[in-house]
């Protein structure tokens, strides 16, 4: 378990970290997300005792980082931005000297063995750590946080610079991971935490911005329940229909999307669900529905809010329009987003 | 501790340090062995012994120069101090190896001594006593340029601090003598200058790394040099500990 209490940062005058405060519990795998800049990496160096804190502590299992940094230190494995891999090595004499270096208990053959063809690395364990390529030799570096065993990992950025196929496999690694050690992984690729983790905390400017389970959050930050809907069927009856729904505030059409189809959008009165009226609708006019959109918030609907600012965890204000805008308009913002969430599309016949 | 010391040992070998080092080494003092002890057919090995204190100098700074700053260049520290290990550990496994190196260096002393031995009779406690000396001065100065090492990220310019560093010793060895005598003619005429002076000569003495070794070439053992060698290395050892600790407050 980890747990950081009022922990900051600060360089000089500036605030790196700035009175954060979370719990993780054992078996959770969370997602640390924010823009770059924004306190990832400073708050995994003081979880992991390679800086110290300005203020405020990190507990791992119950052991302060900076009272009995050697116990606490025990528990983690570590994986830092940039893995901490003597190139004039070789893969296992590598992984031999961290075994040593953490003073690890396991039979060493197996265990090494074992991490080997976890990480997929067997192949290359006998080559220069050099020669190795960029993907390589980021599992090298998950596998030296691997040694040891410790119930704690704590990974920054693990698939950055992976090619698609490799990042795949990254987190299908680190899900697998995740049942056996409690795991923290940042990383600002958004459908990277969607994937793999039960649980986000996301951090701009050095403050906690938001904290929960991604649909959790997704639903409290949520303003609209727009539906949008594409069908064929002639417009003029189609409004009227909508409009006739019980629970149906307001209904537009927009411009033809595709031939003889058009984008309605469905406002509802309050919360309520219109997508099985929208089906039985269709249905009993015999419209074919060519795809259907709930307006809940993806995850990047949710970072681009809280990291502009207009939604604070401790407010759970509302949305004002300009503001939205604002996020919309932001290319600075997508820009540091490498790679967008699936939409919840739901393709209905 | 043990971790990091073998893995430096390694590294000694597996690059270009550990090698060049050692052919560095052996070839100054071949060359110094053959001017001052074969070309005067003597087995008297002691003006051998005081100008391997010059070699000492320049390729000293060798061992020690990318023990902490490549570490740093390629983030690698991040690796150990996030290992639960001590910083001492840590630093002292580096220093250790780096002296590790250093001895196999100076023990090319005892494959002189043996070659002489057949052309005449060596004094074998002096070359003992000999071999000490430069470990321990070595040791002293290796904890002082480690400790410079500790503050860049650029093994050059670790190198050529490590440098300046002996080369400052060497310096204030050289002048000591010459301020002792100088207050000495000074005292005649102006007591106060003369007495300050003085005091300066006694200071700079005290920390005269360099003559010091004269002692150990005669074959006498002085507790005093053993100590001061002893405990710089220690100090100096203290103070990287203490460079690392402090950074991470940074």
């Amino acid at each position: 378990m980890i747990t950081v209490k009022h922990l900051t940062k600060r360089y000089g005058s500036h605030l790196a970290v700035d009175d954060i405060s979370f719990t993780v519990q054992d078996g959770e795998i969370v997602g640390f997300l924010g823009p770059n800049g924004a306190g990832k990496s400073t708050t995994m160096n003081m979880l992991t005792g390679y800086i110290s804190s300005s203020s405020g502590e990190a507990l791992i299992n119950e052991t302060d980082i900076l009272d009995n940094p050697i116990r606490a230190k025990r528990d983690i494995g570590y994986l830092p931005e940039l893995p901490p891999l003597y190139q004039e090595m070789t893969v296992m004499r590598y992984l031999h000297f961290v075994y040593d270096l953490k003073k690890c208990k396991l039979p060493r053959k197996a265990h090494l063995t074992e991490i080997c063809n976890l990480c997929k690395i067997a192949d290359v364990k006998d080559r220069i750590i050099k020669n190795l390529s960029k993907g390589y030799r980021q599992r090298v570096g998950l596998a030296q946080a691997l040694v040891g065993n410790p119930p704690i990992l704590i990974l920054d950025e693990p698939t950055v610079g992976l090619d698609p196929n490799q990042m795949l496999e990254m987190r299908t690694l680190i899900k697998r991971l995740g049942k056996r050690h409690t795991v923290i992984l940042s990383s600002h690729i958004l459908s990277e935490i969607q994937a793999v983790c039960d649980r986000v905390i996301i951090i701009n400017k050095g403050k906690i911005v938001a904290d929960g389970a991604i649909d959790t959050l997704a639903q409290s930050m949520s303003q609209n329940h727009r539906l949008k809907v594409r069908l064929d069927g002639n417009v003029a009856e189609v409004l009227q229909t909508f409009r006739a729904i019980e629970g149906v505030a307001k209904v537009q059409q927009s411009a033809q999307q595709e031939s003889g189809l058009y984008d309605y959008e469905l406002e509802p009165i309050g919360n309520a669900d219109l997508r099985k009226a929208v089906n039985a609708a269709a249905q009993a006019n015999g419209w074919n529905i060519y795809r259907m959109e709930s307006g809940m918030l993806t995850l990047e609907d949710i970072f681009l809010k809280v990291t502009m600012g207009e939604w604070q965890a401790e407010q759970k204000s509302s949305v004002s329009a300009a503001a939205v805008k604002k996020s919309a308009e932001s290319a600075e913002m997508t820009a540091t987003i490498d790679d967008k969430p699936e939409t919840t599309e739901e393709e209905a016949k | 501790m043990g971790a990091i010391y073998r893995r430096e040992l390694g590294a000694f070998f597996n690059s270009a340090i550990g090698p060049v080092f050692l052919t560095v080494f052996y070839l100054g003092s071949g060359l110094l062995f053959w001017l001052f002890c074969l070309s005067y057919a003597t087995t008297d090995m002691s003006n051998y012994f005081a100008w391997m204190r010059l070699v000492m100098v320049l390729i000293l700074p060798l061992l020690t120069m990318r023990l902490l700053s490549e570490e740093r260049a390629q983030k690698t520290d991040q690796g150990l101090l996030t290992a639960p290990i001590s910083l001492g550990g840590i630093v002292l496994g580096k220093y250790f190896a780096a002296l590790t190196v250093y001895a196999m260096g100076i023990a090319i002393v005892f494959v002189y001594a043996i070659l002489l031995s057949f052309f005449g009779t060596v004094a074998w406690s002096i070359v003992l006593s000999n071999f000490i000396a430069l470990f321990l001065m070595g040791a002293a100065f290796m904890g002082i340029t480690l400790f410079l090492s500790a503050f860049t990220a650029n093994q050059f310019i670790a190198y050529v601090l490590g440098i300046v560093a002996l080369v400052v010793l060497y310096v204030i060895d050289f002048l000591s003598g010459t301020i002792s005598s100088t207050a000495d003619t000074v005292a005649a005429n102006s007591t106060v200058l003369g007495t300050l002076l003085g005091w300066l000569g006694t200071a700079m003495e005290s920390v005269s790394f360099f003559s010091r070794i004269y002692d150990f070439t005669y074959g006498l053992f002085n507790l005093s040099s053993v100590l001061l060698y002893v405990s710089t290395a220690v100090l100096f050892n203290f103070f990287t500990i203490r460079v690392f600790e402090t950074r991470r407050w940074r």
